[in-house]
C-alpha cells in the first residue's frame, strides 16, 4: 500500500513534540488540545493498521524503506508483523489513555494530572511515544536502537523533573544507567553482528531481514546471544537487572509510569525478541534454559515481593516485574504456545498495568498517599476507578474470561513442552498474586475510609472514567474473544518458528 | 425461535450474564425494579431449561442439545456444551435454585444493583461448568464462579466476612492450581480441550512425560483433580473454608454455596476425575472413601459442637457431601457393578437432594436471623408458639436434612449405603467397614438436627421475643414462597424419586 | 373394590387427614378432630373389610393379597414397592386398625373436647383449667387442648406410619412406616415441647431408637446386596435362605444370621428391649393417648413385628441342633428384658411409669419367644399383649384425668395426679375405670383361663418349657410372676381402699368417648384368648379351635406344630399368676403411704442408674469429642492452623526476599553500585558537575566512543 501509515504513526508524536513545544506556554489547554487531537489521531492510525493487517498473508506488512546512510547501509526500514502489530495498537492505546488521565485541572485544589509546565510534559512524553512506535516498526537494526535511544532519553527528565519528589532524581539516575548500560551492551552486540554479516556476505547493511539470513556461525550466535538478549531484556525487567523499574515506577508521574510499565518494558521484550532471538536463533536455543531460569525466578520472586509491599506503586512495579517474567518464559520456550502466550502477554500486561497506574495515580493525586494501609473507602468516592482497579486485579491474577488468562494459559502450555517443572514452580505466583490483589482491592477500596482522607478526596473526571473504560474493554474483550488476536499474534510466532528451524 | 432451538444451552447459559450486563444500565436507586428484573431474568434459564428437560431423551447415549463454537483456536479449545442425565439434573438445580436464592434476597436494600448483577454472572458461572465438555471451559467457568461469590460474600456478608471471603477465594485458587496445571499438561499432550478426546486417549496414555513414567504422573494428576474438587466439595480435611464462608455469606449466598457450588466439586469428581482416571480412581478409592467418611463422621460432630445456628448447618453440608464422595469412592471400587451404579445413583441423586434441603435450611436461618440478628441458638428456645408455620416450615425442612423416609435425604442416602456396603459385601469387604463407620455419621446427623429443633422451638419459650420491639413476627408470603417449590419437590423426590432418578440411572448406566 | 387396591389404599386417608388439618383446618377444632376420626374410622373399615376377606381365602399364606408397582430404577433393573397381606398381616392389621381407631375417639375426651379455652393456657403447655361462673359461684374446670388440632394431625400421620409398616411388601416401605412413626413418637412426646423434661425426653426417644435404626439400615442394606432384593416373598424362597444361610458372614455369622442380627437391632431400639430401653418410660412424658396408642399398642410392637416378619431369615439356619449365635441373642435379650424391667416396674410410683416397664417387659417376652422360635406364640402374645396394654393405658390415662379433676377442684397444682400413691379407692369414683382397668390387668397378670393374657403367656411359657430352653422358661416364669404383683400393686393402690387425698375424694369418671374405648378394648383383652387355646388343653381344648395357630401359623411354609401338653408349665402359669396378684393384694392394700413401701429400694427405683450411666458414658463423652477434639483442636487448630501459615510465611519469604536478596545485592551491589561507579569515573575525568543531566551525556559520550573504538577495530581487523 502507498500511504506510509508506519512512519506517520511514528512521526506524529515527535512532530507533535515539536508544534508543542512552539506553542506559548500559558496557553495550557491548548497544548493539552494539540496533544490530544494527536495522541487520537495515532491510536485511529494504529487501530487501522491493526484491522487491515492481512492475517492470512502473514510476515511483514505496510513496508516502507527510503534509504538514509547508504554507505554503512544504514535505511528507514518500517514494516510490522503479527508480532509488532499489537504493541503497535498497544502504544497508541497507552498514549491515548495517557494524555487523557494527565490532562490536568487548572483548579488548584483539584489536584489531577499534570498541572506544572504541561507543555514540556507532552513535548517529553510524545518524544517518548514517537521513539516508542519507532522501535516496534523498525526493521533496520540502526534505526531500532536510533528510536530506543530517543525512547529512553526522555524518560530521565521526565522522572526528574515532573516525579515524585522523595526519590526522582535516584530513580532517574538508577534507571537511566540501567538502561544506557543495556542498550551499549546490546548495541555493542549489534555492531559486532554488522561487521560479521559484512565478513559473511560482503554487504554493509543493518536491515534486519537482511540479517535473519547472514548465516551466523552457531559459535558466534552463542557467543553474543547472551549479551544481545540481555542488554535489551534490562529494559523488559528481567531479573536480576529488575531493579530499576520498581524504584523507576515509583517516582514517575502518572502517564510516564503508564509508558514505562505499559509499553517501555515491552519495548524491551520486543527488541530482545527481535535482534536477540530473531537474529540469533542458535544462541537462543543454547541459552534458553538460562533465560528460562532467569524468567522463572522473576516470575515468583515478583509475586512474592510485591506481596510485602505496602506502596501501591511499588506492589504494581513488582507484578509488573512478575508478569514481564511471564513474557520472558514464554520467549525462552521458543515453541508456538510459549510464543504467542508471551506475544498476547506483552499486550494484555500493557493494558492491564496502565491500568492499574493510572488508578493509582487517581487515587494518589486526590489522597496524596499511595501506602496502602492509609487508604480505604475509595469504592464509594471513585467506584469507577475502584471497578477499574477490581477487573485489572482480575486480569493480573490470570482469572479466566479477562485477557490475563487468555495469555498466561499458553505460556504455561509452552513452558510444560519445554521444563515442566518449571511451570509447576511459577504457578505458585497465581496464587500470591491473587493473595496480594485482593488483600490490596479489599482494604484501599473496601475498608472504612481513615479521616485523614475524609472530604477533600473527590471523584475522578469524565477523561479518567474515558481511560479507564477503554482499557477496561481491551482487556474484556481479548479475555472474552481470545481470536481476536491470537491469530495474529500467531502469524509473527510461524515467522520466529521458522527461523528457529521449526523449533 | 429457530436460533434458540439450535443453541439452547448457551442460551440459557449466557442469559444471565448478559441480562446482568443490560442490568448495569440500569438507574442505581431503583432497588424494586432490580430485584423484579433479576427475578426475571433469572427465571427465563429456567424456563428454558425445563424444555430441554423435557426434550430430553434419556435413553439415548451421550450428550444431547450439544453446540461447538470456537473460542481459542490457537491452543484447540472451544466453547463444546451439551448435557446428559448427570449434568443436566444439575443444570436444572441450578436455574431452578438461582430464582429462588433471588427472591430470597428481596430482603437486601443495600447496592441491590450491584448484588443482582453479581447473582446473575454467578449463574452463569455455575451454569458453565455443568454444560461444559471442552476441559479449558470447564476451568474458564470454574475460576469464573469465584468471582461473584468472593464479593457477595465480601460486600453483604456478616461481621467476618473479610476473613472468610479471603479465606474461600485464596483456599479454592490454591486447590484449583493443580487441577490448572494438570489441565495444561492434558491440552500439550493431546493438542485439544474437547473432553470427549481426552476422556478416549488419556485413560490408555503410557508413554513417558518429562521422563517420568506415565503411571507416576497420572496419579499425581490425579491427585491434582481430586484435591481441585476436594476442596470444593468440601472433602474433609479441605473443608475448613466452608463453615466460614456458608456463615458470613448473605443468606442468599449461603443458599447458592450450599446448593450448587459445592455440587460443582462431586460434578467434577463424576464428569472428569471417574471417566479420566478409572485406573487410579479404583487404585485411590480406599483413600477417597476414607477421606468420605471422616468428612461424614467429623462434619456430623462439628455441626453437633456448634452454637451458631448457621454455623451448625453449614457443618451438616460436610456431612450430607461425605456421602457423594462415600458413593463416587464405592462406584471407583467397582466400577460396571450393580452396586456400583446404585451408588452412583445415590451420590447424584444426593447431590440434587442436598441442594433442595441446604437451601431451605439456610433460608430458614436467614429469616430467623433477619428478624432476630442472632445466630446463636443458646438466645433463642420455645419460638414454636410464636412462629408455627415457620416452625412447621424449618422440622419438615430439618428433617429432609436428617434423612427421614418419604423424603428425599433418605432416598439417595439409602442408595449410596446400599451401593458402598453392596461394593463392600460383594467385591472390596473394607467399603462394609467405611460404610458402617459412616452409619455412626447418620447416627449424629440425627443429634445435630435435633439439637437444632430443641434450641431453636422448644423447651420453654424466651420471652425476650414474646413481645414488645423484639415481637418475632411469623415467616412472611414472600418467604413462604421461596420455601414451597423447594418443599414440593423435597416431599416428591421422596414419595416417587422414579421421575428423576430415572434420567439420572440412564446416565449412569452409560457413563460407567 | 379390588381387594388388593383396598390395601394401597388403606394408609391414605390419615395422611390426607395430616395434611388437610395442617394445612387448612387446623384454626378449627370440630373439623379437624371430625377429618382425624373419620379418616382413622375409613381406614378402620377398609381394614375390616380386609381381614374378613382374608378369612375367607384357602391358603392365604401361600397365596397372599399382593400387588406391587416399579418404584426405584437401580442400575438395569427396578426396585418395586407394593402391598402384602398374608395371615400375620391380616392378624396384626386387625388389631391396629381397632386400637387405632379407639385412640382417635379416646384423644377427643381425653384433650377436653367442649370444655372452655384456659385462663392462661399456652401453646406447649398441657391445659392448666379454666374458670366459669356457674349459677352464683364460679369454679375450675379442664380447659381445652391448645394444640388439639394438631394432636390428631400428628396422629394421623402416625397412623400413615402404622398403616404403611404393616401393609408393606418389602423391607424399604416398612422401614419408610417405621421411621415415620419415629418422627411422629418424637414428635408427639414432645407435644407440650414446653416442658424441658418433654422436650429432651423426645429427643431421647427418637435418639436412641435411631441407634437400632442405622443398625437396621445396614442391614437392610446387607439383605439388599446379598440378595438383590428386599421384597418379602421374594427373599423368603428356598434358595435365597439357603444361600444366605450358607454363606459365611463376619464374626463367625451366617450371612442370614449377621443381617437378622442387625434388622434385629433396629428391633431393640424401636420396641425397648435391654440395652436401649431407656428411652420408653421417658415417654411417658407425651400425652397419654400417645403412650397407649404409640408405646403400647402400636409402633413398640411394630418392633415385634419386624421380627415376626423377618423370621425365616432369623432362623434360616437354625437345624434342631440347638439355638443359632442370633436366635440365642434374641433370646437372652428378650428374656432378660422381661426381668429386668419387670423388677424396675415393683418400684415405680407414677402410674404411666409402671406401665411403661410392663411393656417392655411383656416385648421382652415376645422378643424370648421368637429367639426360641416359638412364631406363633409371638403373634398371638403380640396381639392380645396390644389390647391389654392399650387398655391398661387408656385406664391410667381416664385415672389421671379423673385425678385432674380433683387437682381442678382443690387447685392444689402441687399434688401429681399421675402418682399411685395420692390415690386410692378410686374405684367408687370411676366404676368403668376400674373394672376395665381390672380387666387389663389381669390379662397383664396371665389370670387363668378367662384373660386372654393368660392364653398367650401360657403358649410362649410352654413352648420354652417343651423345647427344653430351661434358662428362658425360668426366667420369664419369675417375670411373669413379677408382674403380676406389680400388676395388683398397682390396681390396690390406684382403685382399692380409701382415697389418700382431698383429689382422690373428688375424682370424676370420664366422658364416653374416653369409656367407649375401654369397654371395647376390654372385650378383646378378654376374648381374644379364646381363638388360641391349644387343642390338647384339658377340657377347654378342642371346644374352640385353635384358629389362630391355625391362621397365623400358615403364614410361613411350614407350620411348627405346638409341644406336646405339659401340666408343669400350665401349673407354673397358673402358680406365678394367682400367687404374684395374691402378694400384691395382701403387700399394699393397707399401705398408706409411700414410707410403708417396702419395694421402694433405690436401685429399682433408680432403674439401675442406666440413664446416669448412658450419661456419663456416650451422651457427654459425644459432646465433649464433638466440641473439643473434632471442631476446637482438628478445625480450629490443626486445619486452620496449616492454612493461616500461609499468609505469615509468604509475607516472612516475600520480605526475606526483599530484604537480604532485592536490596543489599540487586539493588545496592548491581544498581547503585555501578551509579557510583560512573559518578567516580566522571569525577575522575574531571566533567563539571552541575547535575545529573551531565553525567548522562558524559555517558552517551564515552559509549559513543566505545562504539567507534569497535567499529574501527572490526572494519580494520
Amino acid at each position: 500500500m502507498n500511504f506510509p501509515v508506519l512512519s506517520v504513526i511514528t512521526f506524529t508524536p515527535i512532530v507533535a513534540a515539536l508544534i508543542i513545544l512552539m506553542m506559548p506556554s500559558h496557553r495550557r489547554n491548548e497544548t493539552r488540545a494539540v496533544a490530544l487531537a494527536s495522541a487520537t489521531f495515532a491510536l485511529l492510525l494504529s487501530i487501522w493498521v491493526y484491522f487491515s493487517y492481512d492475517q492470512t498473508a502473514g510476515g511483514y506488512q505496510f513496508i516502507e524503506k527510503y534509504n538514509w546512510l547508504p554507505a554503512l547501509g544504514i535505511s528507514l526500514h518500517f514494516g510490522v508483523d503479527g508480532m509488532s502489530t499489537p504493541l503497535v495498537l498497544l502504544t497508541g492505546v497507552v498514549m491515548f489513555t495517557g494524555v487523557l488521565i494527565s490532562w490536568g485541572d487548572e483548579d488548584p485544589h483539584v489536584k489531577a494530572g499534570i498541572q506544572d509546565r504541561p507543555r514540556e510534559f507532552f513535548a517529553f512524553l510524545f518524544l517518548l511515544a514517537g521513539g516508542v512506535f519507532g522501535v516496534f516498526v523498525s526493521l533496520d537494526l540502526f534505526m531500532l536502537f536510533f528510536f530506543y535511544e530517543i525512547a529512553v532519553f526522555p524518560m530521565y527528565l521526565l522522572i526528574a523533573i515532573w516525579g515524585w519528589v522523595v526519590t526522582r532524581e535516584y530513580a532517574a539516575m538508577k534507571l537511566t544507567l540501567y538502561l544506557f548500560v543495556g542498550s551499549v551492551v546490546s548495541l555493542a552486540g549489534a555492531l559486532v553482528m554488522y561487521w560479521t554479516q559484512y565478513q559473511n556476505t560482503g554487504v554493509l547493511s543493518f536491515d534486519m531481514l537482511a540479517m535473519e539470513n547472514a548465516g551466523f556461525s552457531q559459535a558466534f550466535q552463542i557467543a553474543w546471544f547472551l549479551p544481545v538478549f540481555l542488554g535489551f531484556a534490562v529494559l523488559g525487567g528481567i531479573w536480576p537487572f529488575h531493579n530499576w523499574s520498581p524504584d523507576g515506577h515509583v517516582a514517575a508521574p502518572t502517564a510516564v509510569s503508564m509508558f514505562h510499565a505499559g509499553v517501555l518494558m515491552k519495548l524491551g521484550a520486543f527488541a530482545a525478541l527481535r535482534v536477540g532471538i530473531m537474529l540469533l536463533p542458535e544462541g537462543a536455543k543454547y541459552w534458553s534454559w538460562l533465560i528460562m531460569a532467569f524468567a522463572g525466578i522473576a516470575v515468583v520472586y515478583g509475586a512474592y515481593i510485591a506481596f510485602v509491599q505496602t506502596d501501591m506503586k511499588y506492589m504494581i512495579g513488582f507484578s509488573s516485574v512478575s508478569h514481564m517474567g511471564l513474557v520472558m518464559l514464554g520467549l525462552s520456550t521458543l515453541n508456538q504456545n510459549g510464543l504467542t502466550g508471551a506475544g498476547v502477554q506483552m499486550f494484555s500486561h500493557g493494558v492491564m498495568t496502565a491500568l492499574f497506574f493510572a488508578v493509582t495515580g487517581m487515587i494518589y493525586d486526590r489522597a496524596h498517599t499511595r501506602m496502602i494501609p492509609e487508604l480505604g473507602g475509595m469504592m464509594k468516592i471513585m467506584p469507577f476507578a475502584g471497578v477499574g482497579f477490581i477487573i485489572g486485579g482480575l486480569v493480573s491474577m490470570g482469572m479466566p474470561g479477562f485477557s490475563g488468562f487468555v495469555a498466561e494459559f499458553p505460556i504455561f502450555m509452552g513452558v510444560w513442552q519445554s521444563r515442566w517443572l518449571v511451570a509447576v514452580i511459577a504457578s505458585i505466583s497465581i496464587v500470591i498474586t491473587a493473595a496480594y490483589i485482593m488483600i490490596n482491592i479489599r482494604k484501599v477500596f473496601f475498608a472504612e475510609l481513615p479521616e485523614k482522607l475524609q472530604g477533600h478526596v473527590g471523584d475522578i473526571t469524565v477523561l479518567d472514567k474515558i481511560a479507564i473504560v477503554t482499557l477496561c474493554i481491551l482487556m474484556i474483550g481479548l479475555g472474552l474473544f481470545p481470536g481476536l488476536m491470537v491469530p495474529m499474534v500467531q502469524t509473527g510466532v510461524e515467522n520466529i518458528l521458522r527461523l528457529l528451524g521449526g523449533a | 425461535m429457530n436460533f434458540i432451538s439450535t443453541h439452547l444451552l448457551s442460551t440459557i447459559l449466557f442469559f444471565p450474564a448478559i441480562a446482568a450486563l443490560v442490568m448495569l444500565f440500569l438507574p442505581k436507586e431503583e432497588t424494586k425494579l432490580h430485584k423484579w428484573y433479576a427475578l426475571v431474568a433469572s427465571l427465563v434459564p429456567f424456563g428454558l431449561s425445563l424444555v430441554v428437560w423435557f426434550n430430553f431423551d434419556p435413553s439415548q447415549p451421550g450428550y444431547q442439545f450439544e453446540e461447538i463454537h470456537t473460542w481459542y483456536a490457537a491452543i484447540g479449545s472451544s466453547l463444546h456444551l451439551g448435557v446428559d442425565g448427570l449434568s443436566l439434573s444439575m443444570v436444572l438445580l441450578t436455574t431452578l435454585l438461582t430464582p429462588i436464592a433471588i427472591l430470597a434476597s428481596f430482603s437486601i436494600n443495600d447496592r441491590t444493583k450491584a448484588y443482582m448483577i453479581l447473582f446473575l454472572f454467578l449463574e452463569t458461572g455455575m451454569l458453565g461448568v455443568f454444560m461444559a465438555l471442552d476441559l479449558l471451559i470447564f476451568f474458564v467457568f470454574w475460576e469464573v464462579g469465584l468471582v461473584p461469590m468472593y464479593f457477595l460474600i465480601n460486600q453483604w456478608g456478616s461481621a467476618n466476612r473479610n476473613y472468610a471471603s479471603l479465606k474461600f477465594m485464596i483456599y479454592t485458587m490454591g486447590g484449583s492450581l493443580g487441577l490448572l496445571l494438570a489441565v495444561q499438561l492434558l491440552g500439550v499432550l493431546f493438542k485439544t480441550y474437547d473432553l470427549q478426546v481426552i476422556t478416549a486417549q488419556w485413560s490408555a496414555y503410557t508413554a513417558p512425560i518429562g521422563g517420568i513414567p506415565a503411571a507416576t504422573f497420572k496419579a499425581i494428576a490425579f491427585w491434582a483433580f481430586v484435591i481441585a474438587f476436594a476442596v470444593k466439595v468440601p472433602l474433609w480435611p479441605f473443608h475448613t473454608w466452608l463453615p466460614d464462608a456458608h456463615t458470613e455469606a448473605p443468606t442468599a449466598g449461603s443458599m447458592i454455596l450450599a446448593g450448587v457450588l459445592l455440587k460443582l466439586g462431586a460434578y467434577g469428581f463424576l464428569r472428569l476425575i471417574l471417566p479420566l482416571y478409572p485406573a487410579e480412581a479404583k487404585y485411590f478409592a480406599g483413600a477417597l472413601a476414607f477421606l468420605a467418611v471422616a468428612a461424614i463422621v467429623f462434619g456430623a460432630f462439628g455441626s453437633y459442637a456448634q452454637t451458631d445456628f448457621k454455623r451448625l448447618v453449614a457443618y451438616s453440608s460436610v456431612n450430607h457431601m461425605g456421602f457423594v464422595v462415600l458413593g463416587i469412592a464405592a462406584a471407583a471400587f467397582a466400577a460396571g457393578t450393580a452396586d456400583a451404579r446404585i451408588a452412583l445413583n445415590g451420590a447424584i441423586l444426593q447431590m440434587f437432594n442436598h441442594g433442595l434441603s441446604a437451601a431451605g435450611m439456610f433460608f430458614l436461618v436467614g429469616v430467623i436471623y433477619e428478624r432476630t440478628h442472632t445466630r446463636n441458638l443458646e438466645e433463642f428456645g420455645g419460638l414454636f408458639p410464636l412462629v408455627p408455620v415457620y416452625g412447621g416450615i424449618l422440622i419438615f425442612t430439618s428433617m429432609a436434612s436428617l434423612g427421614l423416609p418419604g423424603l428425599n435425604g433418605f432416598i439417595s442416602e439409602f442408595l449410596v449405603v446400599r451401593g458402598s456396603f453392596g461394593v463392600g459385601v460383594n467385591s472390596v469387604p473394607v467399603m462394609a467397614i467405611y460404610t458402617a463407620v459412616a452409619m455412626l455419621g447418620l447416627l449424629f446427623t440425627g443429634a445435630y438436627i435435633l439439637k437444632g429443633i430443641k434450641k431453636v422451638l422448644h423447651g420453654p419459650m424466651n420471652e425476650h421475643w414474646a413481645h414488645g420491639e423484639h415481637k418475632l413476627t411469623e415467616i412472611n408470603a414472600r418467604e413462604i414462597i421461596v420455601m414451597v417449590p423447594l418443599m414440593v419437590l423435597i416431599l416428591w423426590i421422596g414419595l416417587y424419586p422414579a421421575w428423576i432418578l430415572n434420567v439420572i440411572n440412564k446416565a449412569v448406566v452409560m457413563l460407567f | 373394590m379390588e381387594t388388593t387396591t383396598l390395601i394401597w389404599l388403606i394408609p391414605l386417608p390419615p395422611v390426607l387427614a395430616f395434611f388437610l388439618i395442617v394445612l387448612f383446618t387446623n384454626k378449627s377444632k370440630a373439623l379437624s378432630h371430625t377429618i382425624g376420626v373419620g379418616a382413622a374410622a375409613l381406614s378402620f373399615i377398609g381394614s375390616m373389610v380386609v381381614f374378613v376377606r382374608a378369612l375367607g381365602v384357602e391358603h392365604l399364606g401361600e397365596h397372599p393379597f399382593e400387588s406391587a408397582i416399579n418404584w426405584l430404577p437401580t442400575g438395569d433393573t427396578w426396585f418395586r414397592i407394593g402391598v402384602l397381606i398374608d395371615p400375620l398381616g391380616a392378624a396384626v392389621l386387625f388389631f391396629v386398625a381397632i386400637t387405632i381407631f379407639m385412640i382417635f375417639l379416646y384423644s377427643i375426651g381425653y384433650h377436653n373436647y367442649g370444655q372452655p379455652a384456659g385462663d392462661h393456657d399456652v401453646k406447649g403447655l398441657p391445659p392448666h383449667g379454666a374458670t366459669i361462673e356457674e349459677h352464683g359461684h364460679k369454679h375450675v374446670v379442664p380447659s381445652v387442648e391448645p394444640m388439639y388440632s394438631r394432636f390428631f394431625a400428628f396422629l394421623g400421620l402416625f397412623a400413615f406410619g402404622m398403616y404403611t409398616l404393616v401393609v408393606s411388601d418389602n423391607l424399604l416401605t416398612l422401614f419408610v412406616g417405621w421411621e415415620i412413626m419415629g418422627l411422629c413418637s418424637y414428635l408427639l412426646i414432645g407435644f407440650w415441647y414446653g416442658k424441658p423434661s418433654a422436650r429432651d425426653a423426645a429427643v431421647k426417644a427418637f435418639m436412641t431408637t435411631r441407634i437400632g435404626d442405622v443398625f437396621m439400615l445396614l442391614g437392610i442394606a446387607f439383605l439388599y446386596s446379598a440378595t438383590g432384593t428386599l421384597t418379602f416373598r421374594e427373599i423368603f424362597t428356598e434358595e435365597t435362605l439357603h444361600r444366605l444361610a450358607s454363606t459365611p458372614a463376619w464374626f463367625g455369622m451366617t450371612a442370614s444370621g449377621l443381617i437378622a442380627l442387625l434388622l434385629f437391632i433396629g428391633t431393640v431400639g424401636k420396641s425397648a428391649q435391654w440395652p436401649l430401653h431407656v428411652w420408653l418410660p421417658d415417654a411417658m412424658e407425651g400425652p397419654t393417648p400417645v403412650s397407649a396408642m404409640i408405646h403400647a399398642a402400636t409402633m413398640v410392637s411394630a418392633g415385634v413385628y419386624a421380627v415376626l416378619r423377618m423370621f425365616p431369615l432369623l432362623t434360616a439356619d437354625y437345624g434342631e441342633h440347638g439355638l443359632t449365635v442370633t436366635m440365642s441373642i434374641v433370646a437372652f435379650i428378650g428374656a432378660f428384658t422381661a426381668l429386668f424391667a419387670a423388677t424396675i416396674a415393683v418400684a415405680q410410683n407414677d402410674i404411666k411409669r409402671v406401665l411403661a416397664y410392663s411393656t417392655i417387659s411383656q416385648l421382652g417376652y415376645m422378643i424370648a419367644a421368637l429367639g426360641i422360635g416359638a412364631y406363633v406364640a409371638a403373634a398371638f402374645h403380640l396381639i392380645t399383649h396390644a389390647f391389654f396394654k392399650a387398655l391398661l393405658f387408656l385406664g391410667s390415662g381416664s385415672v389421671i384425668h379423673g385425678m385432674e379433676h380433683g387437682v381442678l377442684h382443690t387447685g392444689n397444682h402441687h399434688v401429681d395426679p399421675q402418682d399411685m400413691y395420692n390415690m386410692g379407692g378410686l374405684r367408687k369414683k370411676m366404676p368403668i375405670t376400674f373394672w376395665t382397668f381390672l380387666i387389663g390387668g389381669f390379662a397383664l397378670s396371665g389370670f387363668p383361663l378367662v384373660t386372654a393374657g393368660f392364653w398367650s403367656k401360657d403358649e410362649i411359657l410352654a413352648d420354652a418349657f417343651g423345647h427344653g430352653h430351661w434358662a428362658v422358661f425360668i426366667t420369664l416364669a419369675i417375670a411373669a410372676f413379677l408382674t403380676a404383683f406389680y400388676t395388683m400393686r398397682q390396681i390396690t393402690l390406684t382403685f382399692l381402699g380409701e382415697p389418700r387425698t382431698e383429689e382422690a375424694r373428688h375424682a370424676q369418671e370420664t366422658p364416653w368417648t374416653m369409656t367407649t374405648p375401654l369397654i371395647v378394648l376390654s372385650f378383646f383383652a378378654v376374648t381374644y384368648g379364646w381363638v388360641g387355646i391349644p387343642e390338647h388343653f384339658p377340657l377347654l381344648g378342642g371346644l374352640v379351635p385353635n384358629w389362630f395357630h391355625e391362621f397365623v401359623g400358615h403364614t410361613l411354609p411350614e407350620v411348627r406344630e405346638a409341644p406336646e401338653f405339659n401340666w408343669i408349665p400350665l401349673l407354673t402359669s397358673l402358680v406365678v399368676a394367682l400367687g404374684g396378684l395374691a402378694l400384691g393384694y395382701f403387700t399394699y392394700r393397707n399401705v398408706k403411704s409411700v414410707s410403708e413401701d417396702k419395694f421402694q429400694i433405690p436401685l429399682l427405683k433408680n432403674k439401675y442408674y442406666f440413664d446416669e450411666a448412658y450419661n456419663f458414658l456416650f451422651v457427654k463423652p459425644a459432646y465433649w469429642f464433638a466440641e473439643n477434639v473434632v471442631y476446637k483442636f482438628l478445625d480450629k487448630r490443626v486445619i486452620d492452623g496449616i492454612l493461616h501459615a500461609f499468609g505469615p510465611s509468604t509475607q516472612g519469604f516475600g520480605s526475606a526476599l526483599r530484604n537480604y536478596v532485592d536490596l543489599p545485592i540487586i539493588n545496592r551491589l548491581i544498581g547503585d553500585g555501578s551509579a557510583n561507579a560512573t559518578y567516580w569515573f566522571g569525577g575522575k575525568l574531571r566533567v563539571i558537575q552541575t547535575g545529573r543531566i551531565q553525567q548522562y551525556l558524559m555517558l552517551a559520550l564515552v559509549t559513543f566512543i566505545v562504539i567507534g573504538a569497535a567499529l574501527f577495530f572490526f572494519v580494520l581487523a
